[in-house]
Order: C-alpha cells, then sequence, then structure tokens
C-alpha cells in the first residue's frame, strides 16, 4: 500500500512535470495527484489503521485551527469507522474540554471571565479550536479555515484534492508568479495563493504502531489524514457499499425470474 | 375502447361492495382486462417504470421530511443553518439515512431520465396525435409539475447550489420589469416568491411546504393523464388504431409481467447509481452551506435541465432569454396541432424520422453545452453559438419541421392491423 | 386467457412462485429501513446514559433529572424516611414485585430490593433513585405528598410511598429503577 502510495506519487510527478512548464503565471489548478484508496470501487472500505493515523494527524495538526463541527466522538467507535474501542474514544471525548452550560449559580463563564467548560462525553461534537468565526479569522490573517467534517465531499476530487493540497507546497513557484503577502504558493489550490502555511512536515506526526525508527513523511501523513476525512465526510460508506452488493446480487436474480415470467406469460402470445 | 365491464363479483361481499363503490370492478377493468396493443415494445414500460418513480419518491420524501428541519436559522455549528444541519443528521444519524437520501436525490434524475425517454417515444411513434391530444398536453402539465418540484427539492438541503439555484431562478420572473415599465412587477413577483428582500429563511419554508405538495397534484394529474389514456386506448408503434380484439391483449398478465421486468432492470440502474456512484448527479458545492455573499465559481442546474439553462444563456438579452426558456416547455403543448401529417408513427415517415433524431442529438447537445462554463470553446468554435443554433432547431422542429414535412412527406404504406403485423398471414389466434 | 392448461403447468408455476416470492423478500427488505429510520437515531442513543452528580443534594432533598426524555427522581431520604421505608410488609403492597432493572425479573418489593444497583449489588440506603413517570398513565408525580410520605400523581390520585411503591390508587405497578451504578460515592451512573 505505501509502496504503491509513493510509486504513484513519483509516477503522478513525472507525468505531470511536463504540464508543469506549460503553465506559468495562470494561477489555473494543476492536475490532481491521483492517489489509491481503500474506500474506492464497489467492495472498497475504510482501512482502520489509516482512519487511526489520520486521527492522530487531525488531532496533533490541523484540529489547531480547523474545526470537526459535525463529527461526534460516539461515532469513534462505531462500525466502518476508525475501530476504536468504547473505551478509547471515551478517553479520547474526556481528553477534549467542551462548552459546559450554566453552573448552579447561574454562571457561564469563570472568575477570569473564560467560559466554563466540562470533559466531553461520548455525545459531543469535537470542539471548535476558535470561539466563534471572527476569533478565528483574526487568528489566521483573515482567512476563515474551512470546518473539516465535509471537506472531502465539498471539493472535486475529494479525497486527492485534500492530499495534493497538504502535499503541494513544496513546488517550485514558477516564474512570473508573484504569491500574494501573508499567502503560499500551493498549485493544487485555484489561483495557487493559498492562506494556509505549510501544515506538515516529515516526522511530525509519530504513529505508534510503526517501527520508531521510520518517520511518517509528510506524504504518509497527508495521505492518512485524507483518508480520516474521507469517513468524516461519508461515514456510512462502508454500509453503502456492503448494502448495494446485495442489492445488485438480489435485483439481478429478481429480475431473471421477472424475465421468466415474462417469456411464460408470452408464450402463447406470439 | 374499454367496452363493457367484464367485472362478475364472485362472492357475497364482493356483490355487497360492488353496488355500492364498485371500486373492484373499476381496478378490474383498468388493470386487469383493460385490452392492449399486442405490440408495444421496450419503449412502451416507461409508464409503468414513472409510476415507480413517483411511488418512490413519494415514500422516501415522507420518510425523510420526519427528519428534515426547513429552517434556514443558524443552529449548533456555526456558518450553516438548521436546514443543512438537519440533512447531515439524516446523512450521519438517523438509521439507513443516508440511503433515503440517496435514494430520493438521485429518484429525482431516474424519474427525469424516464420521462424524457416516455417523452421522446410519444413523440417518435405520434402519441400525442388525435384523438390523444389531451392526454398529452396533461403530460406536458406533469413534466412542468416535475421540473418546479424538483427545484425546490434541490433547495431545501440549503447548500451552496441551493441558495444560488434559488437566486438564479426566482430572478428570472425580474425579466417582466422590462415589459412592466414603472410597475416593475417582476420584481414585485421575486420579492413576494422570497417573503423577504432576497432568497432567506421564509423561501425555504414555503419551497418546502410545495416540495411536499406538489407531488401529491402530480400524482392527480398523472390519475387525469391515465384516464385519459384509457378512452382512446394505447397508441403502438405502428401509430395504426386497434380494429379488434385480435389486436389486443389484456393488460393483466401481458404487460403487467412485462412491466415489471423493465421495472425490475430499471432498479438495477437506479440502485447502481444510489450505492456506488451517489454523489454521480450532485455537485461537491452543495455540501458547503448556504453563504448569500459568495456565489461559487461554476453554477449549473441538475443535469436534467442543462438543455433549457443553455438556451437561457444563449441569449444575450435577458427577457427574450427567459421568453425563449418559458416557450420550449409551452411548445410541447401545441404540438397535437403542429404536426400536419395522417400518419402517427415515425416508423412509417423516411424524412420526419430523420428529422426526430436529429432533434434528439439537439436536445443533448444543448445539454452537453449547458454543462460547460459560458466562455467555453470546442474546436475553436464558441459553444455559445452552437447553444444558439441548437436553441433555434428546436424551435424551428416544432413550429416548421412538423408542419412542413407533414404536408410534402409521402408515407410508407401502413400495415392493415396489428395482429397481421405481429402474427404474420397468419389468422390471428384469438386471444382469449 | 388460458389458466387452468399448458404442456407444463409445474414449471410455469414454480417460475411465478419464485418470482412472487422473491419480490415479497425485497418488499419486506424495503420495508425494513423505511421502519427503522423512527427508531431513536445514533445521536440519540448516544445521550442513552447519563452522569448525576450527588453531592449538591442535601438529607431530606427530591431532585428531579431528565432521563432519556422521562423525569428521573433522585430522592437523599432522611433516616425516619428509610425507617417508613423498611417498615412497610409486603402483604401490604398492591405491587410485591421490585420493579428494578438491576434485578432479575419478579424479585419482591423489598425496601433493600428497591435500592440494588447494576447487577443486583446492594444500594446506598440514603440514595433513592427511580424513574420519574407514573405507571399510571405516565404523569410525573409530586414529591413528599400523599398518604405515605413518598409521591402523590396529581392526575388520578396515586400515591407511592418512599421508596417509590405504589400504596394507594390507580396505578399497577411500583415506580420503575432504571440501570445505574455507583461510579464514586457522589456519583452515579444510569443507563
Amino acid at each position: 500500500m505505501r509502496f504503491t502510495l509513493s510509486l504513484g506519487l513519483v509516477l503522478g510527478l513525472a507525468l505531470a512535470a511536463p504540464a508543469f512548464a506549460a503553465d506559468t503565471t495562470t494561477g489555473e489548478q494543476w492536475p490532481l495527484k491521483r492517489q489509491e484508496w481503500s474506500f474506492e470501487g464497489v467492495f472498497g472500505k475504510y482501512d482502520q489503521t489509516d482512519l487511526q493515523h489520520g486521527f492522530q494527524v487531525y488531532k496533533e495538526v490541523c484540529s489547531a485551527c480547523h474545526s470537526l463541527n459535525r463529527v461526534a466522538f460516539h461515532t469513534l467507535s462505531e462500525p466502518g469507522g476508525p475501530g476504536f474501542s468504547e473505551a478509547q474514544m471515551k478517553a479520547i471525548a474526556a481528553g477534549y474540554q467542551v462548552l459546559a452550560g450554566p453552573n448552579d449559580k447561574g454562571e457561564t463563564t469563570d472568575d477570569k471571565g473564560n467560559p466554563l467548560k466540562r470533559p466531553g462525553i461520548p455525545a459531543d461534537y469535537f470542539p471548535p479550536p476558535f470561539p466563534n468565526e471572527n476569533a478565528a479569522r483574526a487568528s489566521n490573517g483573515g482567512a476563515l479555515p474551512p470546518d473539516l467534517s465535509l471537506i472531502v465531499a465539498a471539493r472535486n476530487g475529494g479525497p486527492d484534492y485534500v492530499f495534493s493540497i497538504l502535499t503541494g507546497f513544496h513546488e517550485k513557484t514558477p516564474d512570473g508568479f508573484k504569491v500574494t503577502d501573508g499567502k503560499y504558493f500551493n498549485p493544487y489550490f485555484p489561483g495557487w495563493n493559498i492562506s494556509m502555511p505549510p501544515p506538515l512536515q516529515d516526522g511530525q506526526v509519530t504513529f505508534n504502531d510503526w517501527d520508531p525508527k521510520k518517520k511518517a513523511t509528510v506524504a504518509d501523513e497527508a495521505y492518512a489524514v485524507a483518508n480520516f476525512l474521507a469517513w468524516t465526510s461519508e461515514p456510512h460508506l462502508d454500509d453503502r457499499h456492503r448494502i448495494g452488493v446485495g442489492v445488485m446480487v438480489f435485483l439481478i436474480v429478481l429480475s431473471g425470474l421477472l424475465y421468466l415470467s415474462y417469456r411464460q406469460v408470452w408464450k402463447d402470445a406470439h | 375502447m374499454s367496452g363493457p365491464s367484464t367485472y362478475v363479483p364472485q362472492t357475497g361481499f364482493t356483490r355487497w361492495l360492488d353496488s355500492r363503490l364498485p371500486l373492484l370492478r373499476f381496478s378490474h377493468d383498468t388493470m386487469m382486462t383493460f385490452p392492449t396493443p399486442r405490440n408495444l415494445n421496450f419503449w412502451y414500460a416507461f409508464g409503468a417504470i414513472l409510476t415507480f418513480c413517483l411511488g418512490a419518491q413519494i415514500v422516501t420524501g415522507i420518510v425523510l421530511a420526519m427528519h428534515f428541519d426547513p429552517s434556514g436559522a443558524v443552529g449548533a455549528v456555526p456558518g450553516s443553518s438548521l436546514a443543512f444541519d438537519s440533512v447531515q443528521s439524516i446523512m450521519r444519524d438517523v438509521n439507513y439515512g443516508w440511503m433515503l437520501r440517496y435514494l430520493h436525490a438521485n429518484g429525482a434524475s431516474m424519474f427525469f431520465l424516464a420521462v424524457y425517454i416516455h417523452m421522446f417515444r410519444g413523440l417518435y411513434y405520434g402519441s400525442y396525435k388525435a384523438p390523444r391530444e389531451i392526454l398529452w398536453i396533461l403530460g406536458v402539465i406533469i413534466y412542468l409539475l416535475m421540473v418546479i418540484t424538483a427545484f425546490m427539492g434541490y433547495v431545501l438541503p440549503w447548500g451552496q447550489m441551493s441558495f444560488w439555484a434559488a437566486t438564479v431562478i426566482t430572478n428570472l420572473f425580474s425579466s417582466l420589469d422590462q415589459i412592466t415599465g414603472g410597475i416593475k412587477a417582476g420584481s414585485h413577483i421575486a420579492t413576494w416568491l422570497w417573503g423577504g428582500f432576497a432568497v432567506g429563511d421564509p423561501t425555504l419554508n414555503r419551497f418546502f411546504s410545495l416540495h411536499y405538495l406538489l407531488p401529491f397534484v402530480i400524482a392527480g394529474v398523472v390519475g387525469l393523464h391515465i384516464w385519459a389514456l384509457h378512452v382512446p386506448g394505447n397508441n403502438n408503434p405502428l401509430g395504426i388504431d386497434v380494429k379488434g380484439p385480435q389486436d389486443t391483449l389484456p393488460f393483466h398478465p401481458y404487460y403487467t409481467s412485462k412491466d415489471a421486468f423493465y421495472v425490475g432492470l430499471f432498479a438495477i440502474l437506479f440502485a447502481f447509481l444510489v450505492f456506488f456512484a451517489p454523489e454521480f448527479v450532485g455537485n461537491p458545492d452543495n455540501n458547503i452551506p448556504a453563504n448569500p455573499l459568495v456565489t461559487p465559481p461554476d453554477i449549473v442546474p441538475e443535469w436534467y435541465l442543462l438543455p433549457f439553462y443553455a438556451m437561457l444563456r444563449s441569449i444575450p438579452q435577458k427577457l427574450i432569454g427567459v421568453l425563449v426558456l418559458g416557450g420550449a416547455i409551452v411548445t410541447l403543448a401545441f404540438i397535437p396541432w403542429l404536426d400536419t401529417s395522417r400518419v402517427r408513427s415515425n416508423r412509417f415517415r423516411p424524412l420526419m424520422k430523420q428529422f426526430f433524431w436529429l432533434f434528439v442529438v439537439d436536445c443533448l447537445l444543448l445539454g452537453y453545452c449547458g454543462a460547460l462554463s459560458v466562455d467555453a470553446a470546442r474546436f475553436g468554435i464558441p459553444m455559445v453559438w452552437v447553444a444558439r443554433l441548437g436553441t433555434a432547431y428546436y424551435y424551428a422542429f416544432f413550429w416548421v419541421i412538423m408542419p412542413v414535412v407533414g404536408l410534402i412527406e409521402s408515407p410508407k404504406p401502413l400495415p392493415d392491423s396489428i395482429a397481421k403485423s405481429v402474427l404474420g398471414n397468419v389468422a390471428a389466434a384469438p386471444a382469449e | 386467457m388460458a389458466t387452468t392448461t399448458t404442456a407444463e403447468p409445474t414449471r410455469r408455476d414454480f417460475i411465478y412462485i419464485a418470482t412472487g416470492a422473491m419480490a415479497a423478500v425485497g418488499a419486506a427488505a424495503v420495508a425494513w429501513p423505511l421502519i427503522d429510520q423512527m427508531n431513536p437515531s445514533t445521536a440519540v442513543l448516544a445521550l442513552a446514559s447519563i452522569e448525576i452528580d450527588l453531592a449538591p443534594i442535601q438529607v431530606g432533598q427530591a431532585v428531579v433529572f431528565t432521563f432519556r426524555g422521562h423525569p428521573l427522581f433522585v430522592r437523599r431520604r432522611t433516616a425516619k424516611e428509610i425507617a417508613a421505608a423498611d417498615a412497610v410488609p409486603l402483604s401490604d403492597l398492591p405491587d410485591p414485585i421490585a420493579r428494578n432493572l438491576n434485578l432479575p425479573d419478579g424479585a419482591p418489593a423489598t425496601a433493600a430490593n428497591r435500592i440494588a444497583t447494576a447487577g443486583g449489588a446492594a444500594g446506598k440506603a440514603e440514595w433513592f433513585v427511580s424513574s420519574g413517570v407514573c405507571t399510571h398513565l405516565g404523569c410525573t408525580p409530586t414529591a413528599f405528598e400523599g398518604d405515605f410520605g413518598g409521591w402523590l400523581c396529581h392526575c388520578h390520585g396515586s400515591m407511592y410511598d418512599t421508596a417509590g411503591r405504589i400504596r394507594k390508587g390507580p396505578a399497577p405497578q411500583n415506580l420503575e429503577i432504571p440501570v445505574y451504578t455507583f461510579e464514586t460515592a457522589t456519583k452515579i451512573k444510569v443507563g
């Protein structure tokens, strides 16, 4: 998997290279780096290890700026997801501080004026990193980091888009293209000027189930988090494929029987 | 054509019921013994397929309405709306919610696919010609209601595409300002539709109400459509009248079994879309909550409206563009009188047949143009000019070619009867 | 049309029956998602258990919480109320069954059984936890009222004692005890 991934990356870059030469200053989005995803195809399903790694990348990196408003903690241990145990899921939830309701005295803030918080429970959703949109913009040079719950569903190219953006920062800025002040060059972002600084570094995230000597590359991290965000966009994909196969088989058999009935009825009509 | 009823109540209860409410007699005569031409082919199965589609849309729609919240107000998720959130809750939390929504959303596409085939079939075999003019016009009304219902349904998830589709379509009415002078009737209509100064929460609420209502209106008009079918009886691929019982078969079991098989095939295609390509006809932008301040860069309607969208865009003048768009649908209602031919079926009209297929290609081409951006060019040709040409042919087909070809064309000789055509020269076996 | 005789009636009948049976299976399979969608969603089920901090509740105080959309009674009983509940002979009870989901069905409605927690573990006499739904027609009884010092349901006059057992009035059963457990000395988890 990992081998094919890097191979695909190399091939993709090699194939795309001539195309790079052609565009210089247009700002037109480069063709995305097409990856292999375990959840593609009729029998595709999410890879639990990839989802768990991706969750770790989100938690340790992305969540500093990006919310995940539509994802509830309890879904982390539900079938078709990252496959955390219930105890692990509860520990993850309790590790986040969510807004608490008013206390017995009716206060919503503590002595210092900070909102009251409590540890998360399974029914809670991932708390946002910023209290509101203005605070998010103020901390990010005026740009609003989008909520990531539906990012894969809401972008053309889906997981390939997320992967390409996250791995697209190292590309050389073409001659003649001026990067706007405070922005970064990323050719997979329409217009090429992206407000997000390069979020991932080699070895930034340590996957516990990996050989300690093996460092996760930016591509490994991007691939994992794109998997995780595909799941947050469509948590029931596994169900959809599994039920779909059953439905197709059933309908084909039923149509076969309906055909035989139809021929039988019409036998004496011609 | 239906003839006298052949229903004979068998039990005491059915005899009692029959003299009070002849429901079983009616069902028996319309769905069981109804004499149907024996030569109906695959293309005639789409009536049954469409009934299946309407039923599936109503059932899944009622279920989705149990979980949908038609409010543009902001809920727990910032930058979103209760409507968008409730759709996400359907996709994530509700048991089988994702399946029901994908069935409903893709069901709309399948419904239009079927209705277009049904319409082209009617056009090819001359099913609109006397004595079936009312049948055809009712069909045009159903199609128009379908477009309105589908449009309102598309608005409900309150994503970016929903919001901007609502904005663009309701603004079509503002073009009327150009002919109503100081009254600005068009703007008043748009404001009235919105219930505010722009598309907003009141718009979403009323669209939901109407989206729930209209399918039942469609079901009512479908009842009239079937009634109007059962008076003159089905047309058929030969386009000649039924001459006697040897030309027909009872609807059940002959056409029930045949239609059931084709509904099964249709369901396979439908299920494939729902389970393996559910976002194929969707647009990623509709997974972004509605934002009145940002229009998506590429705004396109659903595929089934693309030909009309291409017509609208190809006309540089606002009011004329809207009139051309509306006229394209209204034109359909006049076809029964625009076709001057004595022969119904294109099987016997060598010249018209070619224009018909050109018309099919024209509709597909217009759809293709509608999917491209306005300034697109192919092979160095600006596609907007292709769309203009396509629009011209669309109108010419109905208003010029149909009347003229009908007069100048000499049709091929028609067969004597359906039975002879189907069974050869052998004396027709009685259908009983 | 011919329905009685053909050359091979068995094969023909088999096809029709198989087709009909298959279609019936399909209809049943389609019906299930349409029915199940009305069941509580996963988001609702995630809220199906709650934790309650008992520390702020004073002796002699009765508090009503919300559990699965219904009221949940938590009462810190006085020594007198505990004694009153203990003193009632089973023969005085209209409903002699404990109605405690932590115990096997049919356990007797002794005062001890009415406070047993998850898995039948002994509870703490001071703390009484029960559903706040009158077993008659679903109203919420009021604490410290009625002839037995427990609860009185104002809808139709059902009276419960300090162990939530029906003593008088139309209600057929004792107040139900939900599954709960003491997580710490002052914290319970219900559900």
